[in-house]
């Protein structure tokens, strides 16, 4: 490695200006069948006041985004890539989105992976964003997951979006930034 | 996934903490636990691909937005997108977004009192070609003051958004000018401890892209998180 990398600076408060233009709240997949999903949530800071500059952006894998397709095949129709969702919270910390809830898949080292999605988390304050995972509560495939059995069982349940009673026909996940409740974030 | 990187780590001290008590709204933002090791999966080894058509006409010219020319000292901004191994990253898109020569971004929650131009935006878009390059003409941002200690100004920069070749390459960053006062003074810039990769936010004048009678070239190269350069069984 001859090339010291870039260090991250933070996204700032008014990353609006260059990137709306690529936001989205649905995230189209592939494949397009399956059960679509709408996940909503608010993000908090460690007050637990509403973050209301935040932007969370959604990367959903499939065997389709493999980069030996590369662009201009099917894993790419119209301007933003399936698969790619890039949501900003409004001035209560709120965001939404909907998708395509992905399968569960067995990697070649015989790894079981859970429906879930990445998400990268920028906002004004983070030097450099988070990485953290939405998994699906009461999916048959969590408790084999090979990401949530590194997670100390008490706070697995920060991954994981739920039917709650203030949104009953979608699934409800929070971020919390800090506290009791913290949310799982990784580095990679 | 054969064809999918694998990526190395992350090189000790190149990239900032979380918490950084100097810089204000990290304080009640940054994590308190200890992140978790993911390994890299599919999800962290892919990311999205884009194309030509999310680039509009204009949007490498932030001069050429509007109907007149925005006031400011234009300039040309290029550089070359490189992982850690000095490969050049292909087909990636930058965005950027920036204040206008006064200091003053076109955002509602932008309380400088400092005029907007009519004739600035002040964001772009472009896709790196078949070396890893892109180019931005734009106007030099101005400074402006912000809230996160007494009598604080933020350096003139722009802003980059960065996708590589995978979600672990996603990088965003600022662009600095070189021989900013202002540099010495600021808690974002001065959060990463590595001098080296410090100096890799610092564009560099460049008078080969200057332009005679017309923009100052600024050189800003940009270093991405590489693969892992473990010799792998053939």
């Amino acid at each position: 490695m001859s090339h010291v990398p870039t260090p991250s600076q933070t996204v700032g408060p008014f990353f609006s200006i260059g990137l709306s233009e690529l936001c989205r709240e649905r995230i189209e997949c592939v494949p397009a069948d399956g059960q679509r999903a709408l996940i909503r949530g608010r993000v908090l800071d460690g007050d637990g006041e509403p973050v209301p500059d935040a932007v969370l952006e959604i990367w959903q894998a499939s065997e389709a985004s493999c980069g030996d397709l590369g662009p201009g095949t099917d894993a790419r129709r119209g301007k933003i890539p399936d698969g790619f969702g890039r949501i900003a919270t409004n001035e209560r910390g709120e965001f939404q989105f909907s998708t395509i809830k992905p399968s569960a898949r067995r990697d070649e080292d015989g790894l079981m992976h859970a429906p879930h999605l990445a998400v990268v988390l920028l906002m004004r304050g983070l030097l450099r964003h988070l990485l953290t995972r939405i998994y699906f509560a009461g999916e048959g495939t969590n408790g084999e997951d090979a990401v949530l059995q590194l997670v100390p069982a008490e706070r697995r349940k920060t991954l994981l979006a739920a039917p709650s009673q203030e949104n009953p026909r979608g699934l409800s996940w929070d971020i919390h930034l800090q506290g009791e409740r913290e949310t799982v974030f990784f580095e990679a | 996934m054969g064809k999918l990187p694998v990526f190395a780590k992350v090189p000790a001290g190149t990239q900032p903490e979380y918490l950084n008590p100097e810089y204000r709204s990290s304080v009640k933002r940054a994590p308190t636990r200890p992140l978790i090791l993911l390994p890299h999966s599919l999800s962290e080894r892919t990311g999205p691909v884009f194309g030509q058509d999310c680039i509009g006409a204009t949007d490498c010219d932030l001069t050429a937005q509007h109907a007149g020319a925005p006031l400011g000292e234009r300039i040309a901004v290029s550089g070359r997108l490189l992982d850690e191994g000095g490969r050049p990253v292909r087909g990636a898109l930058i965005e950027v977004w920036q204040a206008n020569a006064a200091g003053r971004y076109l955002h509602k929650m932008d309380q400088h009192n400092a005029p907007l131009d009519p004739n600035f935006s002040g964001c772009g878009r472009a896709l790196t070609d078949s070396d890893g390059r892109y180019q931005f003409l734009s106007i030099k941002p101005g400074a402006y003051p912000w809230g996160n200690h007494g009598n604080a100004w933020r350096p003139a920069h722009i802003h980059f958004s960065i996708f590589g070749d995978g979600l672990l390459s996603r990088l965003v960053t600022q662009m600095y000018f070189p021989g900013d006062p202002l540099l010495a003074l600021d808690p974002i810039y001065n959060c990463v401890s590595d001098e080296k990769a410090k100096q890799r936010l610092i564009s560099s004048f460049d008078l080969a892209t200057t332009t005679p009678e017309f923009a100052l070239g600024y050189r800003f190269d940009i270093v991405l998180r590489g693969r892992d350069a473990t010799p792998m069984e053939t």
